[in-house]
C-alpha cells in the first residue's frame, strides 16, 4: 500500500472486477447524463403540449407526458444535473463540517473541549440522517437550497464520526507519538500523517455518501420539501408522477428508475473500491518458482525410539505438508514434517515467525480451517489414524485423549460463556455426563490446575479471570477428559515471566504425574529447553534439526541451530562480548529458494547448499540434522566490529 | 549531556494510579534498565517523560531544568513495534528528516541529506536508501531506523521502550549489540525499557524494577541481579527461564 | 489422567503476584458493580441526550429566520392577529422565561396549540403516535426476521476459503437492494401490486392486508444491511480463537455454531446494528407518505408544509426519543449478551 505503483494496481484491480467495471461503466453513463442532459435535451423538456397531457407511453414519448403535456423522458434526462449537482453541494458540506469537526479533538488534544465536539458528535450521530435533515428543513425553510444545507448538516455527524474514528486509531499508531516525541506540531502531524491515510477511506465513504444524499434528496423532494416548481429533480418529478400514478404509472417509474440507477452506480462504485483497496492488502505474496523438489525423508522412525515398544507411540507424523491456495498458486508453509512422540515424553518445537510450527500443531490436531489442505504419509494419534473421515468415534478420541493449550488465552475463551460451563461442555459432549456432574468436574479440574475458589470462579465469566488464570483454566479445559498428549501452542508468549514459569510448572508437573506426553510449541528456545526432553528446530516450514534438549548449547550440528541459541542473551551471557547475530531475515512460503532454506544466511554455505535441499539425516549422537555440513566451522557468525555484515 | 531526574512522579488515569511516587535518576552517559510485569508501569513512565502523558503530580528535570513541552525536544524515545513506529507512507529518509532540530547544518536540503546517510551509516544501514519505504525493511531495519530518528533529534537522553520485544530472536540480537555500540561511541544516556531481565542485564550498568507503578528496587546491575534485596526481584528472577534445564 | 482432586505438581502456594484483578475485587460494594455503574452512566448519558434533544426542539423554532407566526399565517395576516398570537405563544417574553416555560408545559405533558387546527398538540400525536409505532415495530421484526437466518446461512457458506463466488453474490444484492431507498420500493410495490394487479389496498390502515406494502417497503432495505453486517460478523467470529477451542473441544459442528459462534456474531452484529434501528423509525417518515398512513410521518410533511411549528417541533421530539429509546434498548440488550460491554466503556 506504501508505494505509489501499488496504489495505482490497486486502483486498476478495481477497475477490471465484474462488479468495478459495472459500477464505472455506470457511474460514468450518470455523469455523462449530468453533463450533456441539460444541453441536450432542454428543449423538448420544456416544450408544452396542451393536446396531449397526461398522456400515457407512445412512440413519440417513451413514458408519456406530464399535466403540462411535457416529455417525461426529456424531464428525467435534463433533472439528472441538477440532482447530481445537489447531492454534490450536499455531500460536499457534509465532508467538510464532519472532516473539521472530527479531526477537531486530535488538534484540541485531549483536553475538555475536545472531549465536548466528540461527545456532541457522539450524540448527533445516534439520530438518523432523515431525522437531522427534517430538522434543518424546518429551520432553513422548504426549498432547494434548505434542502442542501439540511441533508449537508444531517450527513455531518457520520463524516465526523468516521474521521474521529480514523484519526483516534492513527493518533494511536506510534510514529504518530513518534513525530509528537520529535516535537512536530499537532497541525502538522496532522497534514503529513493523519490526513493521507484518511485518503482512501474517505474517498470510499465519500463516492457512498454521494449516492445516499442523491438518494435523500430524492426523499426530500417526494416529500414536497426539496426542490420546488419550477425547477425540477428526480425526487420532483417522482412527486409529480405519483399524484397520476393511475392515469400514467411511467410518470412515476421513469425517474424512480433514474434515481435507482443513479444511486446504484455511486454505491456500487464506492463499495468496489472499497473491497478492491481492501483485498490487494490482503492477497499472499507471489510463489516465485514451482515447488521444491522436497529432500527424501529418511524412510524409518527410528529416531530416538530405540528399544522402545511402539504401543509407547502416541503421536505419529510423517511427510507433513500443510498447503494454501494463494492467488498466484499454492502457498507450501510446511513442507515435509516427520516425527514422532512417546508416552511421557515432551517435545519442543523451536522456530521463529513464519517456520511453520504453528499450522504443524495445529495440522496434527486437525483443527486447521478448511482453506488448508493437509497431507501426510501417515498421521496417527494412539494409532488411530487422523486422516481418515471425521466419525463421531475419531471426534470423540480427539475430544477427550488430546488437549490443546493456545497462544492467546485472553481470545481463546468464549467471552459471552461463564467458564465452567465451557469445560463442562467437553464432559457432556463427549463422555456421557450430566450438567451437575459436568460442572464437578469441571469443579474439581480446575482445583486440579490450581485456581483458587474453583466452585464460585466457575460462575465467572473469562474476563474475570487474570492472564495466567486463564491460562490454566484452558490447561484444566484439556484434563476434563483423560488426555494422552497435550499439545500446547506457545503457551506462556502472552504471559509474564513470573505467570509464565507457573505456566511451565504446571504443564511439567501434570506430565510427570501422569505420564503424558507434551508437544511445547515456541519461539522461545530458553522456555522450551526447561520443559522439553528433546527439541524439533523448524526453519521455513522444515525440521532442520531433532536432538535432545541438554545438547542445545553444546552439541547442536546445524549452523541455524546454533545461531538461534547464541543469538538469545541469558543470564549467564558474558556481557563484554557482542551478541551473535544471523544476518538476512526468516523466509517466508512464498519465497523459499531452491537449495538449503537457510542458506543465504548462513556463513557455511556453499554451491551445494544453494541448489540442493539437505535431507534429514540421523546424526551420531542420535538426533537428526538437515545440513550438508553439520557441525562446520565457524560455528556462529560474530558480528563484532564488522557489524556491518548483517546488511548484506 | 546532563542528568535525567524524576522526583515523586505519579500519573494517574481516574482512580488508577499507573506511576507511584517514582523517583529514579538516569545519569549522563549510562544505560539504566528498567524491569517490570505487563502493567507494572514502566511504559507510561516512558510516555510521561516524553511528554505523551501528562504526570499527575511530581517533576521530571534534566540537567536541573524542567522539560519543555514544545520546540525541540531534549529525549527521544523509541518504540516496540517497528511495524507501526514508521509512517508507511514515508520515505525513511524523511522520517529521520522530521526529528531533526531545525539549525545551520540541518538548514537545506543538502545538510539534511548529509545528516540523514550519515545517521543511516551510524546504525549501519549505509547500504540502505533514504528514498525506502519501511515496507521494504525488515523488523531489525525498521528499529534500527526508529534509533536513527531517535538520534536525528540530538537528544540527551533516549527512552528505549520494549525495542526488541517485538523482533524475532534472530534479529533482537544485532538491535542490543548496535544499543551497546552507540552507547559506547556517543557516550548515550538511555532509559531502557524491558520485561526481559536477560536483555537489559544485556545493556544495562544500572537497574530498576517496578511494580505496581512502584520502584521496589534500584541499584548496578550486578547487585541488582546478583544480590536482589527486593522479594519481588528474587521473584522475577527465579522466574527467567533457563534457570533449570533439563 | 485420575480424577482425583489433589492439586497437581508444586503444593507451594502462589506467589503473591499470581492472585488476579479479580480475587480482591471478590466483593466489591453495590455502587460499584459493574452493572450499578453501567446503569448509573446509561441513566446519566439518556439524560444528557434528552435535554439536548428537548433544547434543540425549543432551539429550532428560533433559528427560523423571520418570524415564525407571520411566516406561518402568510403575508396577508392582519398585524394585530400576528401580534396576538405571538403573544399566546408567548415569543414575546425574554429568549430564557419562554426556556423555562417549554421545559414546564413539557413536564406536564402539555406540547402547546397546533396553528392550523388550534387543537392541542398532544392529542394529535397521541392519537396518531400508535399507528406509527406498530408500523416500526413490524417493520423492525420482518427485517430482523428476514435478516438473520439470510445473514447466518451466508456467513456458514462463505467462511474463510469458500464460496468466494457466493461471497460476490449475496454482497453485491445486498448492496443492491439496500440502496434501493424505502419511498421509492413502495412506488414501486404500489404499482405492481395495487395498480397494476390489484391485489393488495395502498392507502390507509383499515384493514391487515394494508400492512402488507407499507412493512414490506420498511422492512427491505434495513433487512439487507442488516444480513450483510451478520454474515461479515459471523464470517469473522468463525475465525475467532475461542470459536478454535470449541473445535479443539471436538464439539459437533452445528455445537460450534449456533453455541458459540452465532450468539457472539449477533451480538456484534446488534452493536453496529443498533443505528440502523434508530434509522428505520426515520424511514417510516417516507413510508407513510408513500401509503397515506395514519402516522406521525405524514402529519409532519403537512405540518412543516404549512408552517405549523408547534406540532413539528413536537412531533421531532417524538421522534428523537423514539430514536433514544431504541438505542438505550439497543444498549442494554448487548450488556445481557455480552458482560465485557458494560466494563468496556469504563
Amino acid at each position: 500500500m506504501s508505494a505509489p505503483t501499488s496504489r495505482a494496481r490497486a486502483w486498476r484491480g478495481v477497475l477490471t472486477t465484474p462488479l468495478g467495471a459495472t459500477a464505472a461503466v455506470l457511474l460514468a453513463l450518470v455523469l455523462a447524463v449530468a453533463v450533456l442532459g441539460p444541453v441536450l435535451w432542454t428543449q423538448s423538456a420544456d416544450a408544452v403540449d396542451t393536446g396531449n397531457i397526461l398522456g400515457a407511453p407512445s412512440g413519440e414519448h417513451w413514458a408519456g407526458t406530464d399535466n403540462l403535456g411535457r416529455d417525461i423522458v426529456a424531464r428525467v434526462l435534463v433533472a439528472g444535473r441538477l440532482s447530481i449537482l445537489l447531492a454534490f453541494a450536499a455531500i460536499g458540506i457534509a465532508i467538510g463540517v464532519g472532516l473539521l469537526l472530527g479531526s477537531a479533538p486530535f488538534l484540541l488534544g485531549n483536553g475538555r473541549a475536545a472531549r465536548l465536539v466528540s461527545a456532541g458528535v457522539n450524540v448527533a450521530v445516534a439520530f438518523p440522517g432523515l431525522l437531522l435533515a427534517l430538522f434543518f428543513a424546518v429551520v432553513f425553510g422548504v426549498g432547494a437550497t434548505g434542502a442542501v444545507l439540511a441533508i449537508g448538516l444531517a450527513g455531518a455527524p457520520t463524516f465526523a464520526r468516521l474521521t474521529q474514528t480514523l484519526v483516534a486509531g492513527l493518533a494511536g499508531r506510534e510514529y504518530v507519538a513518534a513525530a509528537r516525541v520529535a516535537g512536530v506540531g499537532r497541525l502538522r502531524i496532522l497534514v503529513r500523517h493523519v490526513l493521507p491515510n484518511l485518503r482512501e477511506p474517505l474517498v470510499v465513504n465519500a463516492t457512498i455518501g454521494a449516492g445516499s444524499s442523491l438518494l435523500a434528496f430524492a426523499g426530500l423532494s417526494f416529500l414536497g420539501l426539496g426542490v420546488q416548481s419550477p425547477s425540477y429533480d428526480w425526487g420532483r418529478l417522482l412527486y409529480d408522477g405519483v399524484g397520476s400514478l393511475y392515469v400514467n404509472p411511467a410518470a412515476a417509474l421513469a425517474p424512480g428508475l433514474a434515481v435507482l440507477v443513479a444511486g446504484l452506480a455511486f454505491n456500487l462504485f464506492g463499495e468496489a473500491v472499497a473491497k478492491g483497496l481492501g483485498v490487494t492488502e490482503l492477497t499472499g505474496p507471489r510463489v516465485r518458482r514451482p515447488a521444491t523438489k522436497a529432500a527424501p525423508e529418511p524412510d524409518e522412525q527410528r529416531d530416538h525410539s530405540e528399544g522402545r515398544p511402539s504401543a509407547d507411540v502416541v503421536l505419529e507424523v510423517r511427510d507433513l505438508k500443510v498447503s494454501f491456495a494463494g492467488r498466484d498458486g499454492q502457498l507450501r508453509p510446511v513442507r515435509g514434517v516427520s516425527f514422532s512422540v512417546h508416552r511421557g515424553e515432551a517435545l519442543g518445537v523451536v522456530g521463529e515467525s513464519g517456520s511453520g510450527k504453528s499450522l504443524t500443531a495445529l495440522a496434527v490436531t486437525r483443527l486447521l480451517g478448511d482453506d488448508a489442505t493437509v497431507e501426510a504419509e501417515r498421521l496417527r494419534l494412539l494409532g488411530q489414524d487422523l486422516l481418515a473421515e471425521a466419525t463421531p468415534a475419531q471426534r470423540r478420541l480427539l475430544g477427550t485423549s488430546l488437549a490443546m493449550v493456545f497462544q492467546d488465552p485472553m481470545s481463546s475463551f468464549n467471552p459471552t460463556r461463564r467458564i465452567g460451563r465451557q469445560l463442562a461442555e467437553v464432559g457432556t459432549e463427549h463422555q456421557g455426563m450430566t450438567r451437575a456432574e459436568a460442572m464437578a468436574r469441571a469443579v474439581d479440574r480446575l482445583d486440579a490446575v490450581r485456581v483458587s475458589d474453583a466452585a464460585d470462579r466457575v460462575r465467572q465469566y473469562p474476563h474475570e479471570f487474570s492472564g495466567g488464570m486463564r491460562q490454566r483454566a484452558m490447561i484444566g479445559m484439556g484434563l476434563m477428559g483423560s488426555p494422552s498428549l497435550i499439545v500446547a501452542d506457545e503457551p506462556t508468549t502472552a504471559l509474564d515471566v513470573t505467570v509464565q514459569q507457573q505456566v511451565l510448572d504446571l504443564l511439567s508437573a501434570i506430565r510427570d504425574a501422569d505420564d503424558l506426553a507434551l508437544v511445547l510449541i515456541s519461539h522461545d528456545v530458553t522456555v522450551v529447553g526447561e520443559v522439553c526432553d528433546r527439541v524439533l528446530v523448524m526453519y521455513a516450514g522444515r525440521i532442520v534439526e531433532d536432538l535432545a534438549t541438554a545438547d542445545l548449547a553444546t552439541a547442536a550440528q546445524h549452523p541455524y541451530t546454533r545461531a538461534l541459541v547464541a543469538a538469545v542473551p541469558d543470564m549467564a551471557t558474558d556481557v563484554s562480548e557482542p551478541l551473535a547475530t544471523i544476518p538476512g531475515r526468516p523466509v517466508g512460503p512464498a519465497d523459499t529458494p531452491a537449495g538449503c532454506a537457510y542458506a543465504d544466511r548462513c556463513p557455511l554455505a556453499d554451491v551445494r547448499c544453494r541448489s540442493e535441499e539437505p535431507p534429514l539425516e540421523r546424526t551420531a549422537a542420535g538426533g537428526r540434522v538437515a545440513c550438508w555440513h553439520p557441525g562446520g566451522e565457524p560455528d556462529v557468525v560474530l558480528a563484532g566490529p564488522d557489524l556491518r555484515r548483517v546488511e548484506r | 549531556m546532563s542528568e535525567l531526574r524524576f522526583e515523586d512522579v505519579s500519573v494517574r488515569y481516574g482512580r488508577h494510579t499507573a506511576v507511584d511516587a517514582v523517583s529514579l535518576t538516569v545519569p549522563p552517559g549510562t544505560v539504566v534498565g528498567l524491569v517490570g510485569e505487563s502493567g507494572s508501569g514502566k511504559s507510561t513512565l516512558a510516555r510521561a517523560t516524553v511528554g505523551l502523558v501528562e504526570p499527575t503530580s511530581g517533576t521530571i528535570t534534566l540537567g536541573g531544568a524542567p522539560l519543555p513541552r514544545r520546540g525541540r525536544r531534549p529525549l527521544q524515545m523509541v518504540f516496540q513495534d517497528p511495524y507501526s513506529s514508521l509512517d508507511p507512507r514515508m520515505s525513511i529518509g524523511s522520517s529521520i528528516a522530521e526529528a531533526m532540530p531545525r539549525d545551520e547544518t540541518t538548514a537545506t536540503r543538502q545538510g539534511r541529506r548529509e545528516e540523514v546517510r550519515r545517521l543511516l551509516e551510524l546504525v549501519h544501514l549505509g547500504s540502505t536508501s533514504p528514498d525506502a519505504r519501511p515496507g521494504k525493511l525488515s523488523g531489525g531495519q525498521r528499529q534500527r531506523v526508529a534509533l536513527a530518528r531517535a538520534l536525528a533529534g540530538r537528544p540527551d537522553v533516549i527512552i528505549a521502550d520494549e525495542i526488541t520485544s517485538a523482533l524475532d530472536v534472530s534479529i533482537q540480537g544485532a538491535v542490543l549489540n548496535l544499543v551497546r555500540e552507540l552507547q559506547q561511541e556517543l557516550g548515550l544516556s538511555m532509559l531502557f525499557i524491558s520485561h526481559n531481565l536477560a536483555v537489559v542485564r544485556y545493556v544495562a550498568s544500572r537497574v530498576a524494577v517496578m511494580r505496581a507503578g512502584r520502584i521496589v528496587e534500584e541499584g548496578t546491575t550486578a547487585t541488582v541481579l546478583g544480590q536482589p534485596e527486593h522479594p519481588y526481584t528474587r521473584e522475577l528472577l527465579d522466574a527467567v527461564p533457563g534457570r533449570n534445564p533439563r | 489422567m485420575s480424577a482425583t482432586t489433589t492439586p497437581i505438581g508444586h503444593a507451594a502456594p502462589a506467589g503473591p503476584t499470581s492472585a488476579g484483578p479479580g480475587a480482591d475485587a471478590a466483593h466489591p460494594r453495590v455502587w460499584e458493580r459493574p452493572w450499578a455503574r453501567f446503569a448509573v452512566r446509561r441513566l446519566g448519558r439518556l439524560l444528557v441526550s434528552l435535554w439536548v434533544l428537548v433544547t434543540a426542539s425549543f432551539a429550532m423554532i428560533h433559528l427560523i429566520p423571520g418570524d415564525p407566526v407571520r411566516g406561518a399565517l402568510g403575508p396577508t395576516a392582519p398585524a394585530d392577529l400576528v401580534a396576538a398570537r405571538r403573544a399566546s405563544l408567548g415569543l414575546d417574553d425574554p429568549i430564557l422565561v419562554q426556556y423555562a416555560h417549554y421545559l414546564r408545559s413539557l413536564s406536564t405533558g402539555d406540547l402547546g396549540t397546533s396553528l392550523g387546527s388550534q387543537l392541542p398538540v398532544a392529542d394529535i400525536v397521541g392519537q396518531r403516535l400508535p399507528a406509527t409505532l406498530l408500523l416500526g415495530l413490524l417493520g423492525f421484526l420482518l427485517a430482523v426476521a428476514i435478516a438473520v437466518p439470510l445473514g447466518t446461512l451466508a456467513g456458514v457458506l462463505t467462511r474463510r476459503g469458500h464460496g468466494r463466488r457466493t461471497e460476490l453474490g449475496f454482497t453485491t444484492s445486498s448492496i443492491v437492494i439496500a440502496t434501493v431507498p424505502d419511498f421509492l420500493l413502495g412506488v414501486g410495490l404500489v404499482y405492481v401490486f395495487g395498480v397494476h394487479l390489484g391485489w393488495l389496498p395502498v392507502a390507509g390502515n383499515e384493514s391487515a392486508s394494508a400492512y402488507v406494502l407499507p412493512v414490506v417497503s420498511l422492512a427491505v432495505g434495513p433487512a439487507a444491511i442488516l444480513a450483510r453486517i451478520v454474515r461479515v460478523e459471523l464470517v469473522e467470529v468463525l475465525d475467532a480463537d475461542y470459536v478454535r477451542t470449541a473445535r479443539a473441544k471436538r464439539l459437533a459442528p452445528w455445537k460450534v455454531y449456533l453455541g458459540h459462534a452465532l450468539p457472539n456474531a449477533l451480538t456484534s452484529a446488534l452493536t453496529i446494528g443498533g443505528l440502523l434501528l434508530g434509522s428505520m423509525v426515520a424511514g417510516t417518515v417516507l413510508v407513510e407518505n408513500v401509503f397515506a398512513w395514519p402516522g406521525l410521518g405524514s402529519t409532519i410533511v403537512s405540518s412543516i408544509l404549512a408552517k405549523d411549528y408547534p406540532l413539528v417541533q413536537a412531533i421531532v421530539l417524538v421522534y428523537g426519543i423514539g430514536v433514544l429509546v431504541v438505542n438505550n434498548v439497543v444498549d442494554v440488550v448487548l450488556a445481557l449478551l455480552d458482560p465485557r460491554s458494560m466494563i468496556r466503556e469504563d
